[in-house]
C-alpha cells in the first residue's frame, strides 16, 4: 500500500505513535467536517418546503422533496440539461486528455527550440479575464454557424482546461524516471509503445486527477453555455438552474436552487468515487515496476 | 527500479543548478523537432482559436472608442474609432482610476490571504487524503464535494449562510452584516473562496504525492530519519513542482475572481469589487473601451505575477527535461 | 454599424404596401427605414416564426397563451426562449445578441430601465404609431418612450406597497394606515409599548447597495415632494425635498424605526423578517401578498396584514415603477409577426389571464377595475393608486452609470459614513455630468 509512512500499517510502536494516530484521525475529522457542513446546509436546504426556505433549524421541519420535484418537473427540462451536460464536459474531458497529454509528453520529454515560450503560451491563455472574451466569442461562433451547437460549449470548455491540464500533466510526467522509457526503448519498444505501456501506468493518478479537475470545470462552466445555446434541449445544467425562479419574480426559490444544486454534485461525486480506483490501481501497477 | 536511490540524492536534487545532461539520444534533433511540432499543434489551433481571436479582438477593442456619443436625435453613435491609449487614461484618472486602484488593491489581498490558506489547508488535505486508511473514498470524495459544488451555487449557499439573519449569525449568536460594504464582506469571501478552491491544491498535490516511490522513505527510514524530516526532505521536495502548478493557477485564478463576490456580495460594493466585476460593469453600462481597458490591465496584470512567481519559485517548472530523479540519480 | 447614422429614419424609401394591411404596413415600413437589420429590404413586414425571449414562464401561462397563439396561427409560430432568472442576466444576454446583431430574437422582454438604451442604440424598433395604446397605464408607457417615440408595449407593471400589520394597530387602537412618515412613527410607537410589540422592529425596505437601494431612494425623494429627475430629465437631488427625504431615512436608521441589519436587505431578506412577524411595516412589491399569506406555517403573518400606499413626508408618497415592456428586435426576422404577437399579448384578455395564473400586475387600468378580480387580489385598488402615482426612474441611456452613482451616494449615508447634504451635492454633480448629452 501506499501509505507507510503511518506507523500504524507496521508493527505497534506504543504511545507515541497512538497519539499521531489519534491526531491523524482528529485532522481528518476536522478537515471532513469543514468540507461538509456548508454542503450539509445545502442538502437540508434542498429538503425543506419550498415556504420555509427562510428557516434555520438544524434538519427539516417538516421534511419535503417539494424542491426535488420542482427540479426534475417536465417544464424545466432538467433530465435533457443533465444529459447535455454529460455529453458536453465528457467529451471536453476526453478531448483535453487526448491532446492534453501529448503536448504535456512534448514539454516533459522532448528537447526543441522555443519550449519555454510554447510552455508559456499554453498558461498565458488562461490569464485573460473570462468574462471579457463573451462578446467576440459569441461574434465567432455566430459567423461560422455555431450557435446552438455542442462543439460551441466543448471547443471554449476545453481551451479554458487545457493550459491547465497540460501544465499539470507536464509536472507528473517529469516526476517520472526517463531511465524507465529510455531503457524500454532500448528493449525494442518504439516511444509510442514505451509511453503507452510504462509512462501512461504509472503516470495514472496525475492523469486521472487532471481528468477530474478537467471534468468539474467543464461540467460547471456557466457563462459560455449560457450565450452560445439559445435552445432549451441543448443547455446544460448549470444553465437551467440560473433559470429557476419563483413564482412572482422577486422570490427567489433558494431551495429549488439547492435541490439542483445537490443534483449536479452527485454525479460528480460519483465520478470522483470511480476514478478514485483507478488512481490506486494505476499506482500498484507502478509499485511493482 | 534498480538500485535504491538515497534521501541525499533526493535532496540534492531539488537544489542543484546543474545543467541538464541527456545520457541518451533515442531521436535525432530533427526529428523530435518534428515530433514536438506534431504534439503540440492541436493545443495550439485549439487555444488560437477559442482564446486567441477573442483576446486579441478584446485588446484591440480597449484602443477603440464605440457607442460613447449620441447625434442630435438621441441616438448613439456606433462607428467605432482609433483613440489610442485614450480609454486607458480614463480607467487610471478621475472615479475610474479611484475604482481601480481600489479594485487592484482588494484583488492582491484576495489572491495573497486566500491562497496562502488554501495552500495550508489543501496540503493538509493531501496528506490526510494519502494517509487515510479507512474510509479513505469516503474521505476523498467528502473533500473534492466543495469544489464539485458549481461555482455559482455556492456563492448562492453562502449568500444565505451570511444573510443577517443566516445561519452563521444564529450559530455566532451575533449579528455581524456580512453582505454589507466593509471589512466582514471581505472575510465572508476569504472564507466562501478557501472552501471552495482548498480541494482543488489538495487533489493536484495527492497526485503527486503518490508518485513519490516508496522506496525513498524505506531508504530514509533505514538511515534513522523522523517523519519530520522525511516530509521536510522528501516529501515537500519531490511535490513541489506538482504544488507550484496549483498554486500558480490558483493564482491566476483569484486574480482574475468574478462570480463570488458578484454574487455573494454585490457588484457595487467596494470593500469586494475585483477588477474582473468592474470590466463586467463597465461592459454592462455599454463602455466597451473602458471595459476592455480593464481586463488588458487586468492580463498585464496577471502576466506580471504569472512570471515573477515562475522566476523566483519555480525556474524549471517547464524549461529542461531534467527530473529531480534522473539528476539524483546522476 | 456606420450605416445607421446616414440612415434617414423616417423619410427613407417606401416600399409598395399590400392593400390588406395597409395601417399596419405602412408603420411597419416607416419603421424599417430607421431599424438596424442587416438587410433592410428582410424583415419589415415579413411574416413566419419568431421567438420570445423574455424571463423563465413561472406559470406554464405564458406557453399557453403562446399554444393558443400558435394555433390560431400555424405559419406564425412563436418560440419562447427563456432568459436567466436575474435580470442583470437577462440584460447581459439581450445586449450581447444585440451586439453581434444576432436574429436569434425577435421580441424582447425589457425591463423598464432598459427601454432607453435599447431604443438610443437602435436595437429595437420603433413600434407603429398605429399602435392602440388608449387603455394602458400612462405612468407605464411613458417607461416605454424614448425621448417621445414610443419603442414597446408595456405587458406588466410594478408599483411598491407599504405591508403593514393589522393585528398589531388594531391592538394599538389604531385603525387607519399611516398616511405620513411621521404617522408611521406613532403608531410605532404605541405598537412597542404593547407587549407582544417588544421585539419587533418598525420599518425596512430594500436598502442594500444594489438596484433596489436606487428605487427606495427615488421614493423617498418623491415621497418629500421631490424628485431624482424633473420633467426635462435634469437631476434634482440638490433641492430641499431630496435631502428632508434622505435626512429622514438617516434618522431613520439612526433611531431604530429602520433596524440597522435592513442595509443588508434585498426584497426576499424583508419579506422573511415581515413573516417572522419582526416588522410592522414593510415597503415591498405585491408578490408579497400571496405568500405571506401562507397558512402552511410558513408565515407568521397570515391574515395579519393589509396593504397600503406609500406613506410620504407630508402626505400620501409616490412609488417607483417597475415593469416589463415587450419590444419588437431590430435585427430578428419576421417582425409583422412580432409585432402582431406584442398585440395579443398586451391585450385585455391575454392581461387577465395572465394576473389570474402569476398576479403579475397588469398595464391595463380596466382590469383594476373588474369587480371579480378585486375579490381575488384584495391590494388592486391600492396598487392602482401606487402605480398612478408612480415615477418612472430616468431614462438613461447608460442607466447603470446613473444607478451606480445613486448607490455611491446613498450607501455610504445610510450607513452612517457620509452626511446627507454633502453626499446630495456630489451626486448633483455627477448625475448632471453623466446625463449632459
Amino acid at each position: 500500500m501506499t501509505a507507510s509512512t503511518l506507523p500504524a500499517t507496521g508493527r505497534p510502536r506504543g504511545t507515541r505513535s497512538r497519539v499521531r494516530a489519534a491526531a491523524q484521525y482528529l485532522g481528518i475529522a476536522v478537515i471532513v467536517v469543514y468540507c461538509l457542513a456548508p454542503f450539509f446546509w445545502m442538502v437540508v436546504s434542498a429538503f425543506r418546503r419550498p415556504t420555509d426556505q427562510f428557516q434555520t433549524t438544524p434538519l427539516p421541519d417538516p421534511w419535503s422533496i417539494a424542491n426535488l420535484q420542482a427540479v426534475f418537473e417536465p417544464s424545466v427540462g432538467f433530465q435533457r440539461a443533465l444529459l447535455n451536460s454529460i455529453l458536453v464536459a465528457g467529451t471536453t474531458t476526453a478531448v483535453t486528455l487526448l491532446i492534453g497529454t501529448a503536448t504535456a509528453y512534448a514539454l516533459a520529454r522532448l528537447d526543441f527550440p522555443f519550449k519555454r515560450t510554447a510552455a508559456a503560451i499554453v498558461i498565458a491563455t488562461s490569464m485573460f479575464p473570462g468574462i471579457s472574451m463573451v462578446v467576440p466569442l459569441l461574434k465567432l461562433f455566430t459567423d461560422i454557424g455555431w450557435i446552438n451547437t455542442y462543439q460551441a460549449m466543448i471547443a471554449p470548455s476545453m481551451s479554458f482546461a487545457l493550459p491547465l491540464a497540460v501544465w499539470n500533466l507536464t509536472a507528473y510526467l517529469r516526476q517520472l524516471p526517463p531511465e524507465l522509457e529510455q531503457a524500454a526503448m532500448i528493449d525494442g519498444c518504439t516511444r509510442m509503445q514505451a509511453f503507452r505501456r510504462i509512462i501512461l501506468p504509472l503516470a495514472a493518478p496525475g492523469v486521472f486527477t487532471t481528468a477530474i479537475i478537467t471534468f468539474i470545470a467543464a461540467w460547471n462552466e456557466f457563462i459560455i453555455a449560457l450565450s452560445m445555446v439559445n435552445k432549451k434541449d441543448m443547455q446544460t445544467a448549470t444553465v437551467a438552474i440560473s433559470r429557476f425562479t419563483g413564482a412572482h419574480g422577486f422570490d427567489t426559490p433558494y431551495g429549488t436552487q439547492m435541490a439542483a444544486a445537490v443534483v449536479v454534485t452527485i454525479p460528480l461525486v460519483i465520478a470522483v468515487l470511480i476514478f478514485q480506483r483507478r488512481i490506486v490501481s494505476g499506482l500498484t501497477a507502478g509499485g511493482v515496476k | 527500479m534498480t538500485s535504491m536511490p538515497t534521501l541525499a540524492d533526493a535532496d540534492a536534487g531539488t537544489h542543484t543548478g546543474r545543467p541538464p545532461r541527456r545520457t541518451r539520444r533515442s531521436l535525432s534533433e530533427i526529428s523530435q523537432n518534428r515530433l514536438a511540432a506534431l504534439l503540440l499543434s492541436p493545443t495550439f489551433l485549439a487555444l488560437a482559436l477559442v482564446i486567441g481571436y477573442p483576446l486579441i479582438s478584446a485588446i484591440r477593442q480597449s484602443l477603440y472608442s464605440q457607442g460613447q456619443e449620441f447625434d442630435a436625435d438621441g441616438f448613439v453613435v456606433s462607428d467605432e474609432h482609433f483613440v489610442g491609449l485614450s480609454n486607458y487614461a480614463d480607467v487610471l484618472s478621475g472615479d475610474r482610476g479611484a475604482a481601480f486602484w481600489n479594485a487592484f488593491a482588494n484583488t492582491t489581498f484576495f489572491t495573497i490571504t486566500t491562497v496562502a490558506i488554501e495552500v495550508a489547508i489543501g496540503l493538509a488535505m493531501a496528506l490526510v487524503m494519502h494517509h487515510a486508511l479507512r474510509g479513505r473514498a469516503i474521505v476523498r470524495a467528502g473533500i473534492l464535494i466543495p469544489w464539485a459544488v458549481p461555482t455559482a451555487m455556492s456563492g448562492l449557499l453562502w449568500q444565505w449562510i451570511f444573510s443577517s439573519n443566516g445561519i452563521a449569525n444564529q450559530l455566532l449568536g451575533q449579528q455581524i452584516l456580512w453582505t454589507a460594504d466593509g471589512w466582514p464582506a471581505k472575510l465572508a469571501i476569504i472564507i466562501a473562496d478557501t472552501w471552495k478552491t482548498a480541494p482543488f491544491i489538495g487533489l493536484l498535490t495527492l497526485a503527486g504525492l503518490q508518485l513519490i516511490p516508496q522506496e525513498l522513505y524505506e531508504a530514509a527510514r533505514v538511515d534513522g530519519a523522523t517523519a519530520l524530516q522525511q516530509f521536510r526532505r522528501i516529501t515537500l521536495p519531490l511535490v513541489k513542482p506538482v504544488l507550484l502548478v496549483a498554486v500558480l493557477f490558483r493564482v491566476m485564478d483569484v486574480l482574475r475572481m468574478f462570480d463570488l463576490p458578484y454574487i455573494l456580495i454585490g457588484s457595487q460594493k467596494q470593500s469586494v469589487q475585483t477588477i474582473s466585476i468592474l470590466a463586467f460593469n463597465e461592459a454592462g453600462n455599454l463602455h466597451y473601451g473602458q471595459a476592455a481597458a480593464y481586463s488588458t490591465l487586468l492580463f498585464l496584470y496577471v502576466v506580471a505575477v504569472a512570471y515573477a512567481f515562475v522566476r523566483l519559485l519555480g525556474t524549471d517548472l517547464i524549461a529542461e527535461t531534467r527530473t529531480i530523479r534522473k539528476d539524483a540519480r546522476a | 454599424m456606420n450605416s445607421h447614422r446616414k440612415r434617414d429614419h423616417g423619410y427613407g424609401a417606401r416600399r409598395v404596401l399590400p392593400a390588406a394591411a395597409a395601417v399596419l404596413a405602412l408603420a411597419s415600413a416607416l419603421a424599417a427605414c430607421s431599424n438596424a437589420s442587416p438587410d433592410p429590404a428582410a424583415g419589415g413586414d415579413d411574416r413566419g416564426a419568431i421567438t420570445f425571449a423574455t424571463g423563465k414562464d413561472t406559470s406554464g401561462n405564458l406557453q399557453k397563451q403562446v399554444d393558443t397563439w400558435n394555433a390560431a396561427h400555424p405559419n406564425e409560430k412563436v418560440t419562447i426562449v427563456e432568459l436567466p432568472a436575474s435580470a442583470d442576466d437577462q440584460l447581459k444576454q439581450l445586449q450581447q445578441n444585440a451586439q453581434v446583431k444576432s436574429d436569434a430574437y425577435s421580441v424582447l422582454g425589457l425591463d423598464v430601465v432598459w427601454t432607453a438604451q435599447f431604443a438610443a442604440n437602435r436595437w429595437i424598433d420603433e413600434i407603429p404609431a398605429s399602435t392602440d395604446t388608449s387603455g394602458l397605464l400612462t405612468s407605464a408607457i411613458e417607461s416605454a418612450k424614448y425621448r417621445g417615440t414610443l419603442y414597446a408595449v408595456p405587458w406588466q407593471t410594478n408599483g411598491g406597497l407599504l405591508f403593514y400589520r393589522t393585528d398589531l394597530l388594531t391592538a394599538a387602537g389604531i385603525t387607519t394606515a399611516p398616511a405620513t412618515w411621521a404617522q408611521m412613527q406613532d403608531a410605532c410607537a404605541k405598537v412597542k409599548a404593547l407587549p407582544q410589540g417588544k421585539d419587533v422592529s418598525c420599518y425596512a425596505g430594500q436598502f442594500d447597495k444594489y438596484e433596489g437601494l436606487v428605487v427606495n431612494f427615488a421614493e423617498a425623494v418623491q415621497s418629500a415632494g421631490g424628485r431624482v429627475f424633473d420633467e426635462q430629465g435634469n437631476p434634482t437631488v440638490d433641492a430641499p425635498q431630496a435631502k428632508a427625504a434622505l435626512t429622514w431615512l438617516v434618522s431613520a436608521f439612526n433611531d431604530g424605526t429602520i433596524p440597522k441589519a435592513a442595509i443588508t436587505y434585498k426584497e426576499e431578506d424583508g419579506r422573511k423578517a415581515f413573516q417572522d412577524g419582526t416588522l410592522v411595516f414593510l415597503r415591498q412589491w405585491p408578490y408579497v401578498w400571496d405568500l405571506a399569506n401562507k397558512t402552511d406555517g410558513s408565515s407568521k403573518v397570515a391574515g395579519k396584514f393589509a396593504v397600503a400606499a406609500l406613506p410620504g413626508l407630508n402626505g400620501p408618497g409616490s412609488s417607483t415603477l417597475g415593469g416589463l415592456n415587450l419590444a419588437v428586435s431590430s435585427f430578428g426576422k419576421n417582425k409583422a409577426t412580432a409585432r402582431d404577437f406584442i398585440t395579443y399579448l398586451t391585450g385585455e384578455e391575454a392581461q387577465r389571464a395572465n394576473l389570474l395564473a402569476t398576479s403579475t400586475a397588469p398595464t391595463r387600468t380596466s382590469l383594476y377595475a373588474d369587480a371579480a378580480l378585486q375579490k381575488q387580489f384584495p391590494y388592486l385598488p391600492y396598487l392602482q393608486k401606487s402605480l398612478e402615482s408612480a415615477v418612472a426612474r430616468p431614462k438613461a441611456v447608460h442607466y447603470g452609470d446613473v444607478s451606480a452613482a445613486i448607490q455611491n451616494a446613498i450607501a455610504p449615508v445610510i450607513a452612517g459614513d457620509t452626511d446627507a447634504a454633502t453626499a446630495l451635492t456630489a451626486l448633483q454633480a455627477n448625475l448632471k455630468q453623466l446625463t449632459a448629452q
